[in-house]
């Protein structure tokens, strides 16, 4: 299974490596710069898990774990 | 004098309206969009030879069509008439600001940039060489601060000269695979002389990003049989070439290349801190906090509502009493009894009822500004979307939903908070199950009739929580049924906390105080006419006299009492509203009913109060009852089974909220039609229950 955002360790840097969504959602998340080739961090949750607040450049973007769970990343090679 | 219209466009929370004040010394002028309840904020203001107006579109991130704001805010740019854009980007986070500005570069329409919130950028060590970026995008680019007015005359200086120079060529330039095929495009267009009012590499661009509009211009033209095959063959080209498969992205992407080769040039940013946590990090870290989140958020409504309900009465009474001396001088100078009811009971009484609720609204508004100047709005709906979401409703719907414990009217506006049209309807729909302070007195006088004194607090706190959970089963059913459908993605963003601005609070506390006053106002004073109009006629003169020659005979002073009660009662039963109660009565039978009730429940539609005085009249008392009144809870219990009072309550509970509450979520809601849904949902829901409620009581 591929690493999505909620997989990830808090505060760490992960690089987006594709949305696995269409339509309405794939439109939102571009329009809030959730884009293929770009640096994400999960900064928190709640405490069931229902909601994720990530960052992605300079924004704190709240989505639920439907939504979280479609943004796949990789491993951010700092260079 | 020169008019010069604008159209103010931004990204959410980058301090446009902020700017809007910022220019001082302009009319404000707060309506609707046509056909959508958005809020539009139009300004305008006198600068030398010119009349400038400002129309403040709802903020967007990019020029889609998800929520009613964003569409709003993209058919006013494309469809309306105006002269030029004014973007407002906010300084500190150009990377994601300049996407919405390339979108609009796209237009072709005459642009200026204004770089906001400058003294903050300053802070954060952000140096913007505004003129740079100006000369690379082509567009005028100034640094403002909405803040400290820095720079706004310079603004508005550059507004009128972008009015008076012709528009320069847009700079937004694509990579190569993709202008290739924009000149493929223009080329064929040329070759076949295509008339057009956009110009032909706006037309190609719209082609080739999938521009609906666009599609449909050209699809009866001739030329598109030819145009196709190109099209698709350009499409492919660049699909392959970017290896993605949706448009959206692709262009997204080029928009954020073009975007940050125009930041590497003209934006330096110095010796940051990565490491360092931000203000709005640490304050995150209490307020969002997994466990204390909730608790502190709790907390703070709580105090909203305290203030809300314990602050307001005090003006309220002194509303209350200004109407009530109001009614009494006024009445006293007009000599026609008919006029005279119709002034005091009917109109001044109606009024005064909707005038009533102006200080808990003012400071319910004042709350919920702040809440949502300072960012922390955001932060409640990604603490509470979880457990709504559950339900099909959304974190934001907490606020209104909890607002209509107290009054219904503020709930239905602030319901204004949800930007999702779906969303914000089920809640609309849902907020009446919370019961409204106003039927606390039925309640009251009901429970003290039928229950011990020892159990009626939780018998009360029950009829409560009920509603509530009942409320919240029904947007369950209703997100099931009739709101059926995807459930709407919950992406948005969590803004930097700031401080809020006195002057924005007061301007839209103010605005929206004086659009329910104006609204509601008028209506109400029309229906309660109409109401007095019902229950005080037709006039029986024969019942009139016959009760005046007793009353004057009677001797004793509670006789007099008497029988001027059984005329009141008398009076009311053959009114129009008492026809229609006997009219129904057999509507009410099952619920074991009489049209007295019946009548009784009628006149709650008007205001839930009213349903104590009516009560009083119909179990003659005399209208002036309240609900601590022990003779009426004695008549109430010897003269209403136990199992009815039990579907009365149940009804109370659940139908339509008062006129005033109705008219406004009619408002909000956007139309009758809406209205007329919420009045067969709440009467069916409210009858079924009762109808459960009273058969389980019987058989108690």
């Amino acid at each position: 299974m591929s690493q999505r955002i909620i997989d990830c360790i808090r505060n760490k840097s992960y690089i987006i490596k594709k949305l696995h969504t269409t339509g309405a959602l794939r439109q939102r998340l571009v329009s809030f710069g959730i884009l293929k080739g770009v640096e994400i961090k999960y900064l928190a949750s709640t405490n069931l898990n229902a909601t994720y607040e990530i960052r992605v450049g300079k924004m704190n973007i709240a989505l639920r774990k439907d939504e979280a769970e479609k943004i796949e990343v990789d491993e951010y090679e700092a260079n | 004098m020169k008019q010069i219209k604008i159209a103010l466009v931004g990204q959410p929370n980058v301090g446009k309206s902020m700017l809007t004040n910022a220019i001082g010394d302009t009319t404000l002028h707060v309506g609707n969009f046509s056909g959508v309840t958005v809020e539009k904020k139009e300004i305008s203001f006198k600068y030398k030879d010119y009349e400038i107006s400002i129309v403040d579109l709802p903020g967007t991130y990019m020029l889609t069509n998800y929520s009613i704001e964003e569409k709003v805010t993209s058919d006013f740019l494309q469809n309306e008439e105006y002269d030029l854009i004014l973007n407002v980007v906010d300084s500190t986070n150009l990377e994601r600001n300049l996407q919405l500005t390339s979108e609009l570069l796209n237009l072709e329409k005459k642009m200026l940039i204004a770089l906001n919130m400058s003294d903050e950028a300053k802070k954060e060590n952000i140096e913007i060489n505004a003129n740079y970026m100006t000369e690379l995008l082509g567009v005028s680019a100034v640094q403002v601060s909405a803040v400290s007015k820095e720079g706004i005359d310079k603004l508005v200086h550059n507004i009128v000269q972008t009015y008076e120079n012709p528009k320069k060529d847009t700079k937004l330039v694509f990579s190569e695979a993709i202008e290739e095929e924009i000149l493929n495009i223009i080329t064929h267009l040329q070759d076949n002389k295509f008339q057009s009012e956009l110009s032909y590499r706006k037309i190609a661009i719209n082609l080739i990003s999938e521009d609906k509009e666009t599609y449909r211009m050209l699809l009866d033209e001739p030329i598109w049989i030819t145009l196709q095959p190109i099209l698709l063959e350009s499409i492919k080209h660049i699909k392959m070439h970017h290896d993605e498969e949706a448009m959206i992205d692709i262009f997204a992407d080029e928009f954020m290349a073009f975007n940050n080769g125009i930041l590497t040039e003209t934006v330096k940013v110095k010796n940051i801190n990565p490491t360092k946590l931000t203000r709005s990090q640490k304050i995150d870290n209490v307020l969002i906090h997994p466990f204390l989140g909730i608790p502190i958020f709790l907390f703070l409504m709580w105090g909203l509502f305290q203030l809300t309900f314990e602050i307001g009465s005090i003006p309220m009474d002194w509303i209350d009493g200004f109407f009530g001396w109001l009614g009494n001088n006024v009445g006293d100078s007009i000599s026609n009894d008919d006029v005279r009811s119709l002034v005091v009971d009917g109109l001044i009484a109606g009024v005064g009822a909707v005038v009533l609720f102006v200080p808990n609204i003012i400071i319910l508004f004042v709350g919920i500004a702040l809440l949502e100047s300072t960012g922390y709005m955001s932060r409640v709906a990604y603490l509470l979307d979880g457990f709504f979401h559950k339900f099909g409703l959304h974190g934001q719907s907490f606020i209104p939903l909890v607002t209509g414990f107290g009054c219904s009217i503020p709930a239905y506006m602030s319901a204004r908070i949800l930007k999702n049209d779906k969303d914000r309807l089920l809640t609309l729909f849902i907020i009446g199950f919370m019961s409204c302070g106003a039927r606390l007195p039925v309640y009251v006088l009901f429970v003290g009739a039928f229950f011990s004194p020892e159990s009626s607090g939780t018998i009360l706190f029950t009829i409560y929580i009920s509603g509530a959970i009942l409320g919240i089963i029904m947007a369950k059913i209703l997100k099931m049924t009739a709101f059926k459908g995807e459930s709407e993605p919950f992406v948005m963003e969590m803004p930097k906390y700031r401080l809020p601005s006195v002057v924005l609070v007061w301007h839209t506390v103010k605005s929206k105080t004086w659009m329910y006053l104006k609204k509601a106002g008028t209506f109400i004073a029309a229906a309660s006419i109409l109401i007095w109009f019902l229950s005080n006629y037709p006039h029986n003169d024969i019942l009139n006299t016959e009760y005046q020659s007793k009353i004057e005979l009677a001797i004793t002073e509670d006789s007099k009492n008497a029988f001027s009660n059984e005329l009141n009662q008398k009076l009311l039963e053959n009114s129009y509203l008492g026809q229609v109660g006997k009219f129904i009565e057999p509507i009410f039978e099952p619920l074991g009913m009489d049209w007295k009730m019946a009548v009784a429940l009628q006149t709650g539609l008007a205001a839930k109060e009213v349903v104590v005085s009516t009560l009083g009249v119909l179990y003659s008392l005399g209208g002036d009852v309240d609900e601590e009144n022990s003779s009426l809870i004695e008549r109430l219990h010897e003269n209403i089974p136990f199992a009815s009072a039990v579907a009365f309550i149940i009804i109370m509970m659940i139908y339509l909220p008062c006129l005033a509450a109705t008219v406004v979520f009619s408002k909000e809601a956007g139309g009758l039609k809406y209205t007329a849904y919420l009045f067969l949902f709440t009467t069916f829901v409210a009858y079924s229950c009762a109808f459960i409620g009273y058969h389980i009581a019987l058989n108690l």
